[in-house]
C-alpha cells in the first residue's frame, strides 16, 4: 500500500482525525482529488510550507467542501475524466452545522462524490466547543459543566437519517477502532456512482480527555457499547450491521474520557440513563442481539 | 512564478520531523511473534511504519519498522497489537 | 452579427462564445435572464457545459472556485445580497489565485430591500483581489467578457475579473449589439491553462494554512500582479480587442473631452451616457467640460487618471455608492491620488436605489463644482420623505 496521507503533519499524538484520514486516502490511492473544510485535519496537514498530502488537495472555506468539490467533479465530467474520486472532507461542523447547505445541494444534485465526515463530536480545532454532532451530557466549553447544568443538552444529529433522506447510494458508519471495516466501507462506497457518505467516529484525546493510546480503545468501546453502532446502507436499504461479541456497558466507554466524568458524581448519575436509553434504541433498531 | 506562498509541494511534510515531540516514551517492535496482521500499520496516526510487503494486501511478518524521526510516542501501535510484539520503552537519550 | 438583444440575452450569447465548462449561478433579480439563458443554451446543447443548479450564491462561488482550480473555464453572475453573500468565497478566490470572470449586475444592497440598480455590492468588495470593470453599454459589457478571460487567464495576472454592468439600465435594456463569430474568438481567446491546477499526475496542495511568516508576501503579490502587471495587460487586451474586431475598446479610462476640459465629472457605468450626452450640449454653448469614465475600477489606474486630468483643476465626482460616514468610494480614491495637485474636488452621491439620474441633475453637478468644495452632497434627496410617524 503506497502511502498519500504522510508523516510530518501536526496533529497531536494519538489523534484519531489523522489515522482516519490516512486510511481513507491510502485506501483510496492515487487517483483522487481531496477537497477539505477548515478545521483540525486541513490545518494540521498543511501548515505552509509543509504538506502531508500526495494526491491534489484543495482547501477553500469551513462551510463549501461540498459545494467545491461539487464544481471538481462538475469539471471532471467536463473534461471526460469521470473515474477520479473526488472526496468531500470536513469535521463534524463543517457537515452537520455550518456546511449542511451546501451538504444538502450536492446530494440532492446526485453528484459522483464520496463525503466523509470526521466527527471529534466538537468543534476541536477551535478549542472544544460544541456541535450539532456533540452527544448529549458532553462537557465542552460553550456547554460547561457546572451545578446548573449537566453539559449538552441536545443528543447527536442522525446524520445516517439526514443521508438516507437525501437517496445517497452509499451510506456507512465507521471509525478507527476497526480499520479494517474501515478500509471495507471505502473500497465498496468508490465502487459504486453517485453520492456517497461515510460518517467516521474519531475520538478526540485532547477534546474527549483521554490518553492517545487509549484511541483505539474508545473507538471500540464507543461502538460495542452500542452508542455509535456500525452500519451500511446500499440505495437506501440496510445491507449491513456490525453485532460486537459483547455488548459492553455504557458507563464502560463513559469512564474513560473525562469529558463525561460529571455523569459518574452523584447529582448527575441518573443522566447516564439517558444515555443508556439511545444505546438501548439503537440495539433494538438495528437488532444488535 | 510570483503568485506568493500558496501552494505547497506534495508530502513537503517529510521536512517537518515530529519526532521531537515524543515525551519519554517510544515503541519498541520485537518482530518475534508478529503475524504480520498489520493492525499497527493501519492504525499509527503518523503514517510512520513502515512495513516490507508481499504482495497488495500482505506485508512480511516481522518486518515492521518505525521512523523515529516521525514517531510522536502515542503508543497505540502497542495497544493494538494481537500479539504483544510491540512494547513501549522509556526513551534513554 | 448585429442584432437587437435584451442586454442580459446579449451577455448569455458573448460568454458562449468563450466556452466556459463549468456554469453555476444562483437566481437574483435582476441577474436572472443571463443565467436562464445560458440554461437553455446548455440545455439544447449549443454550449457543452456542466450546468450546476445551487442552493445558494455561496454555493455557486464555490462550485466555480472547484471548477477553474481543476483547470476548466468557469462562469457565475450575481448581484446585490448573492454577491455579499459570496463575499467569503470571492476572497477566497482571488487568494487562491483562480482566474474566473463573474459578471455582477450591480444591484442596491438591503435593508431596505430593493432590486434597482446602484453600484454598492461591487463597491463593497473592492478590496477582494478581484479586478473590477463597469460597462457603460450593452456592447461594451458583451466585449469585457470577452477580454476579462483573456485578462484573467493571462500567466503574469492570475486573478479573477468581475465584469460590473448597471441592473436592469444594461441587463434588461434593449441594444444593437454586434456579437462576434465563434472563429473570431476561438483565435483572440487562446484555451484555459492554470499551471497550477489540480491533477492525479501532478499533485499539489492548494489552500494552505498560513502563519505571519508568509501571508504578507501573498497579500503582496496580489497587490503587484495588480498594479505592476494587469494594468498594462488591461491596456494591451484592450488594444488587441481593438484590432482584431474592429470596435472601440479602452480598457482602463475614456477621456471624453478632458484634455482642454477646465471641468470634468468623473463616473462609472451606464450613468456616463447621459453625462456624455450633457457634455455635448455644454460644449455647444461654448463652455468646456468634460467627462473621465473609470473603467477598470480595481486595479485603481493612477497614472492614467492623473495624466488625463493634469490640466484640470476642478472635478466632481459621482459614486453610485457611499461609505456611510465617510465619503462617496470613487471620490475617496480619486482625491487620495490627488493629494499633492492644485484641483477643486467635490463628490457627489446620486442613483441610489435605483433613483434615476436626469440630465437636469448632471447640469446641476457642473454647476456645483465651480462653487464650493465639498466632500460629499448627496442630489436629488427628499428630506421630508424621512420623516416617519410612529
Amino acid at each position: 500500500m503506497e502511502k498519500f496521507f504522510i508523516k510530518g503533519h501536526t496533529a497531536c499524538a494519538g489523534c484519531g482525525q489523522a489515522i482516519a484520514a490516512k486510511l481513507v486516502i491510502d485506501t483510496i490511492g492515487k487517483n483522487a482529488i481531496v477537497v477539505n473544510a477548515t478545521g483540525c485535519l486541513e490545518v494540521f496537514s498543511t501548515w505552509y510550507p509543509y504538506s502531508s498530502w500526495r494526491v491534489p488537495f484543495l482547501h477553500s472555506l469551513f462551510e463549501n467542501s461540498a459545494a467545491v468539490a461539487s464544481g471538481v467533479e462538475s469539471a471532471l465530467r467536463h473534461l471526460g475524466k469521470e473515474n477520479i474520486t473526488v472526496l468531500s472532507q470536513a469535521g463534524d461542523g463543517g457537515t452537520a452545522d455550518i456546511g449542511l447547505q451546501a451538504l444538502s445541494g450536492m446530494w440532492e444534485r446526485g453528484h459522483n462524490i464520496l463525503s466523509i465526515c470526521y466527527d471529534n463530536e466538537a468543534y476541536m480545532n477551535t478549542g472544544i466547543q460544541r456541535s450539532s454532532l456533540t452527544p448529549i451530557k458532553t462537557d465542552t466549553t460553550t456547554t460547561p459543566v457546572c451545578k446548573e447544568s449537566s453539559g449538552n443538552p441536545t443528543p447527536k444529529k442522525d446524520l445516517v437519517g439526514i443521508a438516507l433522506a437525501h437517496n445517497c447510494v452509499y451510506v456507512a458508519t465507521a471509525t478507527v477502532g476497526y480499520p479494517v471495516d474501515l478500509q471495507r466501507k471505502i473500497k465498496k462506497a468508490i465502487s459504486i456512482k453517485g453520492p456517497k457518505f461515510i460518517h467516521i467516529l474519531t475520538p478526540c484525546p485532547l477534546g474527549w480527555y483521554h490518553l492517545p493510546e487509549l484511541t483505539y480503545e474508545v473507538s471500540k468501546l464507543a461502538v460495542e457499547s452500542c452508542l455509535f453502532p456500525l452500519v451500511e446502507y446500499e440505495n437506501t436499504k440496510l445491507v449491513s450491521v456490525f453485532k460486537p461479541k459483547e455488548i459492553k456497558s455504557v458507563e464502560e466507554y463513559l469512564k474513560l474520557q473525562a469529558r463525561f466524568k460529571h455523569l459518574f458524581k452523584d447529582e448527575f448519575k441518573s443522566e447516564i440513563e439517558i444515555l443508556k436509553n439511545i444505546s438501548k434504541h439503537n440495539i433494538e433498531k438495528y437488532n444488535i442481539n | 512564478m510570483k503568485i506568493g506562498p500558496i501552494i505547497s509541494k506534495p508530502g513537503s511534510s517529510l521536512n517537518y520531523k515530529t519526532g521531537s515531540w515524543r515525551t519519554g516514551k517510544k515503541p519498541l517492535f520485537l518482530n518475534k511473534k508478529c503475524n504480520g496482521c498489520k493492525l499497527c500499520y493501519l492504525i499509527c496516526p503518523e503514517n510512520c511504519i513502515d512495513a516490507e510487503w508481499i504482495d497488495a494486501n500482505r506485508i512480511k511478518r516481522a518486518s515492521l519498522k518505525c521512523d523515529f524521526d516521525f514517531c510522536k510516542g502515542c503508543g497505540l501501535c502497542a495497544v493494538i497489537c494481537s500479539v504483544n510484539d510491540i512494547q513501549m520503552i522509556q526513551e534513554t537519550s | 452579427m448585429k442584432e437587437f438583444l435584451e442586454g442580459a440575452i446579449a451577455i448569455a450569447k458573448t460568454v458562449k462564445l468563450c466556452k466556459p465548462g463549468v456554469i453555476s449561478a444562483y437566481p437574483i433579480t435582476p441577474q436572472t435572464h443571463i443565467v436562464e439563458h445560458l440554461a437553455k443554451l446548455v440545455a439544447e446543447s449549443e454550449l457543452k457545459a456542466e450546468f450546476v443548479n445551487v442552493e445558494s450564491e455561496h454555493s455557486a462561488a464555490s462550485v466555480v472556485l472547484g471548477a477553474t482550480a481543476t483547470g476548466v473555464r468557469a462562469y457565475s453572475s450575481s448581484s446585490s445580497q448573492g454577491l455579499i453573500l459570496m463575499a467569503e468565497v470571492l476572497f477566497n478566490i482571488a487568494g487562491l489565485r483562480l482566474p474566473l470572470v463573474l459578471c455582477c449586475v450591480n444591484r442596491a444592497l438591503s435593508a431596505p430591500i430593493n432590486i434597482w440598480n446602484d453600484h454598492q455590492d461591487s463597491i463593497s468588495i473592492r478590496d477582494s483581489g478581484w479586478i473590477q470593470m463597469y460597462a457603460e453599454t450593452i456592447q461594451e459589457a458583451c466585449d469585457m467578457h470577452i477580454q476579462a478571460y483573456k485578462i484573467s487567464e493571462n500567466p503574469k495576472v492570475l486573478l479573477p475579473v468581475m465584469v460590473c454592468i448597471d441592473g436592469y439600465l444594461l441587463s434588461h435594456g434593449y441594444e444593437i449589439v454586434d456579437i462576434p463569430e465563434q472563429e473570431q474568438v476561438d483565435k483572440f481567446l487562446p484555451e484555459y491553462k492554470l499551471p497550477y491546477k489540480l491533477d492525479v499526475e501532478k499533485p499539489l496542495t492548494l489552500g494552505v494554512l498560513s502563519d505571519p511568516n508568509y501571508y504578507t508576501e501573498t497579500r503582496y503579490a496580489i497587490h503587484e500582479s495588480m498594479v505592476k502587471e494587469a494594468i498594462p495587460v488591461i491596456k494591451q487586451t484592450s488594444d488587441e480587442f481593438s484590432k482584431v474586431f474592429k470596435k472601440n475598446s479602452y480598457g482602463l479610462i475614456e477621456k471624453y473631452f478632458v484634455d482642454d476640459a477646465q471641468k470634468i465629472i468623473i463616473a462609472m457605468g451606464s450613468i456616463c451616457g447621459i453625462i456624455k450626452d450633457v457634455v455635448d450640449e455644454l460644449r455647444s454653448k461654448g463652455e468646456k467640460v468634460g467627462l473621465l469614465r473609470i473603467i477598470t475600477y480595481r486595479p485603481f489606474p493612477e497614472k492614467e487618471i492623473l495624466d488625463a486630468i493634469e490640466n484640470v483643476k476642478e472635478i466632481g465626482i459621482i459614486d453610485k455608492s457611499i461609505s456611510l460616514g465617510a465619503y462617496g468610494p470613487v471620490f475617496t480614491d480619486v482625491r487620495a491620488i490627488c493629494q499633492m495637485k492644485d484641483k477643486k474636488i467635490s463628490g457627489f452621491i446620486a442613483g441610489l436605489g435605483g433613483r434615476d439620474i436626469k440630465k437636469l441633475d448632471i447640469y446641476e453637478i457642473f454647476d456645483k463644482i465651480s462653487k464650493q468644495q465639498k466632500n460629499l452632497e448627496f442630489i436629488n434627496v427628499d428630506l421630508n420623505k424621512i420623516e416617519v410617524n410612529i
